[in-house]
């Protein structure tokens, strides 16, 4: 996710302080990670040289924490620009996960269950999901969900996976 | 949660004809457990859940119900055990089509020999909790497949079962609906203390589990009980 991209998307509804920016965020999509501040004081300083927000003004008190910050038209349309353009899609699990079936054939240790440790684990996470979709609200909902249909599919490779172990290992081993 | 299991299956193996269904399974559920049986299409899953259920014979291997052997008790006595202790829940909900909605939830108190006015009362309760009360006067043929699974799932849970079986409960909704579904039946499982043996080959469904056991090739891996 970018970080920039997203806290200049909260900064367009109106100016606010490096503090505030953190709680709408965590609120919001830190579900897993929170920001650190630091995060949002580096990242603010970049969008601040790169002239896409200004300091709108500083309460007394001093620190960088006292910074209200504005977007910029500059900004805004770095927005409208991130989110018009498609997110680049990345099987890296898949790729990971091929590495070590592959190399558990190779090595003859267990692929099965490198493929069944890996389906209890997502399972494990999708029932995590699925309580804190239960409890959650429409926006939990639909977060959840977006994670669950992704672990989903990562499941259907890892079942059509185990049902070529056979196939595989003639091929790997050849 | 009770370690000791509820119901216990040991080496269950089942054939039909020259071919094997099952072998050397071994499956167990404690009270208000949700377990979701996993594996690809033809893996067994179905026939573990026949055979545990007490519907199909295995050809051999044990079989314990609440300290019970359920293979040593005849078909009469099965039956009975089915109506009283169990409750099932199909892909395809198998209302009865010529009864409406409270009918058909009423129907397995009826059998009981319950009077017909409480139990289409009780089975209205059920229906309100699994919000498909304002379709209890149509026939299932009137209402949507989702509200059909719900009404099939209250049902189930009417006679207060203490173990449910379902088999792809929510094989033939679509996701919003099958969430929903799910979402009710466990909560209301749950609610009661059931134990819920659930088959499915999908993940999604699996998650409202509280662990999964697979079935490849007939074979189980139930790596809590493997001990």
């Amino acid at each position: 996710m970018s970080i920039g991209h997203t806290l200049l998307g909260l900064l367009e509804s109106g100016p606010r302080h490096g503090y505030d920016l953190k709680r709408a965020f965590d609120e919001r999509f830190g579900h897993d990670r929170p920001l650190h501040y630091g995060q949002v004081y580096s990242t603010m300083s970049r969008l601040l040289k790169n002239g896409l927000v200004v300091v709108d003004g500083i309460e007394p008190g001093g620190g960088p924490e006292r910074k209200r910050y504005a977007i910029t038209d500059a900004g805004i349309t770095d927005v409208a620009q991130w989110l018009a353009t498609p997110e680049k899609p990345e099987p890296y699990l898949q790729s990971t996960l091929y590495t070590k079936v592959v190399l558990a054939l190779l090595t003859e240790r267990g692929a099965a269950e490198v493929l069944d440790t890996q389906r209890s684990e997502h399972l494990r996470l999708m029932r995590e999901l699925t309580r804190r979709k239960q409890g959650g609200d429409l926006a939990d909902q639909l977060i959840c969900d977006h994670a669950l249909f992704h672990l989903e599919a990562d499941l259907r490779w890892l079942e059509l996976t185990a049902a070529r172990l056979d196939a595989l290992a003639a091929e790997v081993r050849r | 949660m009770t370690t000791v299991p509820l119901l216990k299956a040991v080496g269950l193996t089942k054939a039909y004809g020259p071919t094997p269904a099952l072998s050397d399974a071994d499956f167990a559920i404690r009270a208000g457990e949700v377990v979701a049986v996993m594996g690809p299409s033809g893996s067994g899953k179905s026939t573990l859940l026949h055979c545990i259920a007490g519907i199909v014979r295995p050809d051999s291997g044990t079989l314990t119900y609440d300290g019970r052997d359920l293979t040593a008790l005849s078909d009469t006595a099965r039956s009975a055990l089915r109506r009283t202790d169990f409750g099932f829940v199909f892909q395809f909900g198998q209302l009865v089509p010529e009864l409406t909605c409270v009918e058909n939830v009423a129907l397995p108190l009826r059998l009981n020999g319950e009077k017909r006015k409480a139990a289409e009362a009780r089975a209205l309760e059920w229906l309100a909790r699994l919000e498909v009360d304002p379709v209890a006067a149509k026939r299932p043929g009137e209402i949507s497949g989702g509200q059909g699974q719900r009404v099939a799932v209250a049902r189930a849970l009417v006679t207060a079962p203490r173990v449910i079986f379902a088999d792809e409960p929510t094989g033939a909704l679509d996701s919003l609906n099958g969430e929903r579904v799910m979402q009710l039946f466990t909560e209301a499982s749950r609610d009661t203390g059931a134990a819920v043996v659930l088959v499915t080959h999908e993940a999604r469904v699996a998650a409202y589990s509280d662990r999964e056991v697979v079935v490849r090739d007939g074979s189980v891996r139930d790596t809590e009980w493997a001990a």
